[in-house]
């Protein structure tokens, strides 16, 4: 298990500097949403995290009692599934072992699809293998960039239920990135506001599973909602 | 299958073109609007055809023709194919080399005859280089901007899921690059038979080109017309051959998808 430390993290390009001074610790198994404006410097943190970033400044660190590196692994925007491998090849890619990769097409449940090809598939389907090849891979940061944002609201539903579930199961850290309040407050332990590269708010949630639309969530969606509508 | 098909999707439909062009040829030369001097019938290029492959002449000259152009595809196919894999993966070999290869390219490589003459007589060799530079081209610059335009997300997300580099070429960079490599393979199978039937017409004792220029010394009008047939009928099978080969690698593509 692992715990991811940032400390006076910093990202610039050129002169632009995305992310200012984030310090953030992010306990094992949780699950945590990080949502802003579009361009507020969340998706580079979440870069930044996969180590597809080079930090500016500041340090980023995984501490674990046995001292190994953590298997990190994203669920990006678009599904970024290879078109010419059928849908088990692209999770075997990721897998463990290719017993494994058929075990997480069937928990998405779309083990009739194994032998399509990609494009067959509906977008929403498409993000299901994308999640199935991320959990084949048996990983201990699950990192989500907006996995869900070009959905259509009912797939986006089923998909959230779906992405819980899993996470609940396979006990992996989870961090999501969304410009949508009620995903991360339907998902997330915590939600964090980052606004101009900073954070603005760190809220946590404290809801029973399954969460349903009652006041308390939505309490919570306002008070976020208002942290970034006002901030 | 849907109801209501067009009639024009009719496998047969792209031959009645053809077939009509040869009725009314042989109509003409038939009923004297053109003579034959001019222009042999359609049957008696078939009587040639047949006459010739029954002395064994017609078969040497096809098979020799298409032993230097598969040769000579050979060579400039994987000399282009290198090239273009090398520099389109290592940007060191890039900056170094293609702009100089670009420049090459520009030359008509038909122009350089009278060098590959002086070069490499008029033997084998010539003719077998000519393909290979003309073969050469198509091939690299297809499979340099292949490799080039590949997916940048999807090797981002190879890497992610911890790929290797080897890993990330086999199964991201090098299929990615397929479709354009075969578009460059179509397309220098033209190239190739243009080349070998300028080589063969300057300089040859033996091929399709050589069966062209000695008929013309004795005005065989149906042996002339039967060269160009000959090289059309090549032509299609080599551009047959290479369609079945993006079939069968491309099925993952939407466009080749069974309906």
């Amino acid at each position: 298990m692992f715990n991811i430390e940032l400390k006076d993290v910093s990202k610039s390009y050129g002169d632009n500097e995305v992310l200012h001074d984030i310090n953030l610790s992010i306990e094992p198994g949780s699950f945590t949403a990080i949502v802003g404006r579009s361009g507020c410097g969340k998706s580079t943190l979440l870069r930044v995290i996969a180590q597809l970033e080079e930090i500016s400044k500041g340090t980023l660190s995984f501490s674990s009692n046995s001292g190994s590196k953590p298997k990190i692994r994203i669920m990006f925007q678009d599904d970024r599934l290879i078109p010419w491998k059928s849908i088990i090849k692209n999770i075997e890619l990721g897998a463990i072992n290719n017993e494994v990769a058929e075990q997480s097409l069937q928990k998405v449940g779309l083990i009739d699809k194994k032998t399509d090809w990609p494009d067959q598939l509906s977008g929403g389907q498409k993000q299901r293998i994308a999640l199935a090849r991320a959990l084949a891979s048996n990983p201990d940061i699950l990192l989500f960039d907006e996995p869900l944002g070009a959905l259509d609201a009912l797939t986006r539903i089923e998909m959230q239920n779906l992405i819980e579930g899993l996470w609940q199961q396979q006990e992996f850290t989870s961090l999501l990135v969304t410009h949508d309040v009620t995903e991360a407050v339907r998902l997330a332990d915590r939600v964090i506001v980052i606004d101009k590269g900073t954070i603005q708010l760190d809220e946590k949630i404290d809801l029973p599973r399954p969460r349903e639309r009652d006041e308390k969530f939505t309490y919570y969606e306002q008070k976020i909602l208002n942290q970034i509508l006002g901030g | 299958m849907r109801k209501g098909r067009k009639w024009y999707n009719n496998r047969l439909v792209p031959w009645i073109l053809p077939v009509v062009t040869i009725i009314l040829w042989q109509l003409l030369v038939q009923y004297k609007i053109v003579t034959t001097t001019l222009l042999p019938s359609p049957l008696e290029v078939v009587e040639a055809a047949i006459k010739l492959s029954k002395s064994g002449e017609l078969q040497e000259h096809v098979y020799i023709s298409t032993q230097r152009a598969l040769i000579g595809f050979a060579i400039g196919g994987i000399i282009g194919f290198i090239l273009g894999l090398v520099n389109g993966t290592v940007v060191f070999f890039e900056r170094t080399i293609d702009t100089t290869i670009q420049m090459i390219r520009t030359i008509p490589h038909l122009a350089l005859i009278p060098l590959v003459i002086l070069w490499f007589g008029i033997g084998e060799s010539a003719k077998i280089f000519l393909v290979a530079l003309g073969v050469m081209f198509p091939i690299y610059i297809n499979t340099f901007n292949g490799i080039k335009n590949v997916d940048r997300k999807l090797i981002e997300m190879g890497s992610v899921y911890g790929l290797s580099r080897n890993k990330l070429f086999t199964n991201i960079i090098l299929p990615g690059a397929l479709p354009s490599i075969l578009v460059g393979i179509r397309y220098a199978l033209g190239v190739m038979w243009v080349s070998l039937i300028v080589a063969e017409t300057i300089g040859a004792d033996s091929g399709i080109g050589f069966l062209a220029t000695s008929a013309r010394e004795f005005m065989q009008m149906d042996i002339i017309v039967l060269t160009i047939v000959l090289y059309a009928i090549l032509g299609k099978l080599s551009d047959l051959i290479a369609k079945l080969f993006e079939h069968r690698l491309l099925k993952w593509h939407p466009a080749f998808h069974k309906k």
